[in-house]
């Protein structure tokens, strides 16, 4: 789950990471009360979307009046914001933060990540802030300094300070960056973070280092004991569909074309959607209805799929396992009873009872496209797009 | 031979009074595996399915000499049981549980290092030796025995897997599910090495998907170790976008990393047979099998 940065930067001030004086704004009013609140005549308003890139896309701005927050919170807000991470289609800017301007000398980077491949969560830091982490990975990899952080200790006191020295910081400074690493640490470790970054952590004129930005994802399987977290939670950020897909607890991200898979299975779902394209269609969703399909997920899926309108026909691919065919197939048949379908819905079921399955289909009154095999269901299923676009 | 279970399984289930644990257990019961006990804090001296319920995996043990256990105990709590399972000293852990909190499997990591014991998952649909032990959630019916080994990170693509592999008239020596979470117990090197020394395996089906680097390591591993058993690979997410969870906690492409490009391509480099299309696993491996013999 992402967060926005004003609330990012919440709960690092509640950790004792150091970050520059700010206030929320939901309205051009709310900024401007902001604005009196902030003792610096300059500030920076800055459009709060789950996106990194926002700077660029014209999400950051400069004002040094009261009047001049009022023309930037005007214009930003309902504004849509087009990054490298939100796709073409940007994301409406609802939400701003105002924030005092700060002088800065340095840019620096500081994140925490898992690290796959040692089943440890890693702390990075880099002199090359400000710049997409990823650029620095790929391209000066030697940029990045990492510290591994034993999980019976926890990240120790000289790890911090190694990361700090490695930052070049001096005096002052390396008190200030040790305490906000040992914080962000604590922020991490308390509330079940998948990942924490600041870019860019800065050096001030007066040596202060501040996290100027702040972002925090959670992990999804850890939320159950977080309920606070789980406030924070910005529904408006997501796909409709998914949040409604959610809800019914299935698995479903939304997709660019056109065939609607209905799949048991994670792997399965995303095999369906590969073999999809191989066939020259473009798949309208993942959706995995969970590795056991009854009447009431398959009904559900129905539900979700059909909500977007560019699905022009629906391929349902169910391995039958444990859960025999013929009771997915009845389960099908009465979840189209209860949802009016349209489009041409292509199944395939395979497993236990495949053609007991098969026979069951068949017979309904209802107008399946019934197919045996994987290959054949995604051709027809991709088929029958096409011809339905028409 | 097989790999990790057999005939000499003797295996307990941790969550045995609990709906999964109870279903699956009947289900792991009919097919003729050995389940001696099961384990539910506070259910010991009670009877399920027929064996015996303890209040610890210890005392399980030490009443019924089991060396194995299958866990399906809630996310919240099965990090613990997993530990308490090492602890007592069981060789081999199957955690079927989805939905543990990365944070307590960066624990249970760091725990299981100087043990002996091996977990398979968590978040995985467990291990087959086809007429030996089911110890999992699979269909049981749809395997065979025979030679080819099957290791996904997924569930019903694994299933999807050996019934192609079946329907060649081919069997299966052992399929694991290695489970769809970042950070899980057996990897596919640990299974290639295991693999390797099993005579009867005469060549293997890799199931991958986007996410993590477990795929780029096996490459490395069979170049390394001048691998001539016959893999056919497929690797699921072609057409996931970056930075989406597609279902499993594992399967994502963070920062433009572990991608299916990246991975089929490193593997072709290995030599490996990598099929773009799901529904040419079967074919791909039979033919493999054929020219190797």
């Amino acid at each position: 789950m992402k967060i926005h940065e004003y609330q990012a930067k919440e709960l690092f001030r509640a950790y004792g990471v150091a970050i520059p004086e700010g206030y929320p704004a939901f309205s051009v009013e709310e900024a401007l009360e902001a604005y009196d609140k902030l003792k610096s005549k300059t500030v920076v308003v800055k459009a709060q979307i789950h996106a990194g890139g926002r700077g660029k896309g014209g999400g950051v701005k400069l004002a040094h009046s009261r009047d001049e927050v009022r023309e930037v919170a005007q214009s930003m807000l309902g504004m849509r914001l087009v990054t490298h991470q939100t796709g073409p289609k940007g994301k409406i800017v609802q939400r701003l933060l105002i924030e005092s301007g700060i002088n800065i000398r340095r840019e620096l980077y500081a994140g925490i990540v898992l690290d796959r491949t040692v089943g440890k969560y890693v702390f990075m830091v880099s002199t090359e802030g400000g710049v997409e982490i990823e650029k620095v990975a790929a391209e000066a990899p030697e940029r990045i300094i990492k510290e591994w952080i034993d999980p019976s200790t926890g990240l120790l006191p000289f790890q911090a300070r190694k990361l700090a020295f490695a930052l070049e910081l001096e005096g002052e400074q390396v008190k200030h960056a040790v305490k906000i690493f040992m914080a962000l640490w604590s922020v991490f470790q308390a509330k079940d973070c998948s990942l924490i970054e600041i870019n860019p952590l800065v050096v001030t004129d007066d040596n202060h280092v501040l996290a100027l930005d702040a972002k925090i994802n959670f992990d999804d399987n850890g939320l159950f004991r977080h309920k606070e977290v789980l406030d924070l939670r910005d529904i408006s950020e997501e796909n409709p569909a998914e949040v409604e897909a959610s809800k019914y607890k299935l698995n479903y991200i939304k997709l660019d074309g056109n065939v609607g898979c209905m799949v048991n299975g994670a792997g399965l779902a995303m095999a369906t959607m590969d073999i999809i394209k191989l066939y020259g269609g473009e798949p309208a969703n993942f959706l995995d209805v969970g590795g056991v399909a009854n009447p009431e997920s398959v009904a559900d899926g129905f539900k979700i799929i059909l909500s977007d309108p560019n699905v022009k026909s629906i391929l349902i691919n169910i391995f039958g396992g444990i859960v025999r065919c013929d009771r997915v197939a009845q389960g099908v048949i009465k979840a189209m009873q209860t949802v009016a379908v349209e489009e041409p819905v292509i199944i395939r079921l395979e497993g236990t009872n495949a053609k007991e399955a098969a026979d069951l289909l068949n017979n309904s009154p209802l107008d399946f496209i019934v197919s045996t095999s994987f290959k054949d269901a995604a051709q027809k299923a991709v088929k029958a797009a096409v011809t339905e676009a028409k | 031979m097989s790999i990790l279970v057999n005939n000499d399984t003797r295996l307990i289930i941790q969550g045995i009074t609990g709906q999964e644990g109870s279903f699956h257990g009947r289900q792991m019961i009919e097919y003729g595996t050995h389940v001696v006990g099961g384990v539910t804090p506070g259910k010991g001296g009670q009877t399920h399915l027929g064996v015996p319920v303890f209040n610890t995996v210890a005392d399980a043990i030490d009443q019924t000499n089991a060396n194995t256990s299958i866990i399906f105990v809630p996310p919240a709590f099965a990090a613990d049981a997993i530990m308490e399972a090492a602890d007592a000293g069981i060789q081999l852990i199957i955690c079927i549980t989805e939905g543990i909190p990365i944070k307590d499997m960066v624990t249970v990591n760091n725990y299981l290092k100087n043990k002996s014991t091996r977990l398979v998952g968590p978040n995985c649909p467990g291990v087959i030796t086809p007429g030996q032990a089911k110890v999992g959630i699979m269909p049981g019916f749809i395997h065979t025995p025979g030679t080819v080994a099957i290791m996904s990170r997924s569930g019903t693509l694994t299933y999807e897997a050996v019934h192609q592999i079946s329907a060649f008239g081919l069997g299966q020596s052992t399929s694991i599910g290695i489970g769809g979470d970042p950070i899980i117990g057996t990897t596919f090197i640990d299974l290639l090495e295991l693999f390797a020394a099993d005579d009867e395996t005469e060549g293997i089906v890799m199931i991958g998907e986007i996410g993590g680097t477990a795929e780029e390591e096996s490459a490395q591993w069979v170049i390394d170790h001048n691998f001539t058993k016959p893999i056919v690979a497929f690797i699921a997410g072609q057409t996931a976008p970056p930075g989406r969870r597609m279902g499993h906690a594992g399967a994502i492409i963070a920062g433009g990393k572990g991608t299916a490009a990246e991975k089929m391509a490193v593997l072709k480099n290995a030599n490996i047979r990598v099929v773009t299309n799901p529904a040419d696993i079967g074919q791909t491996m039979a033919e493999a099998l054929k020219s190797n013999s």
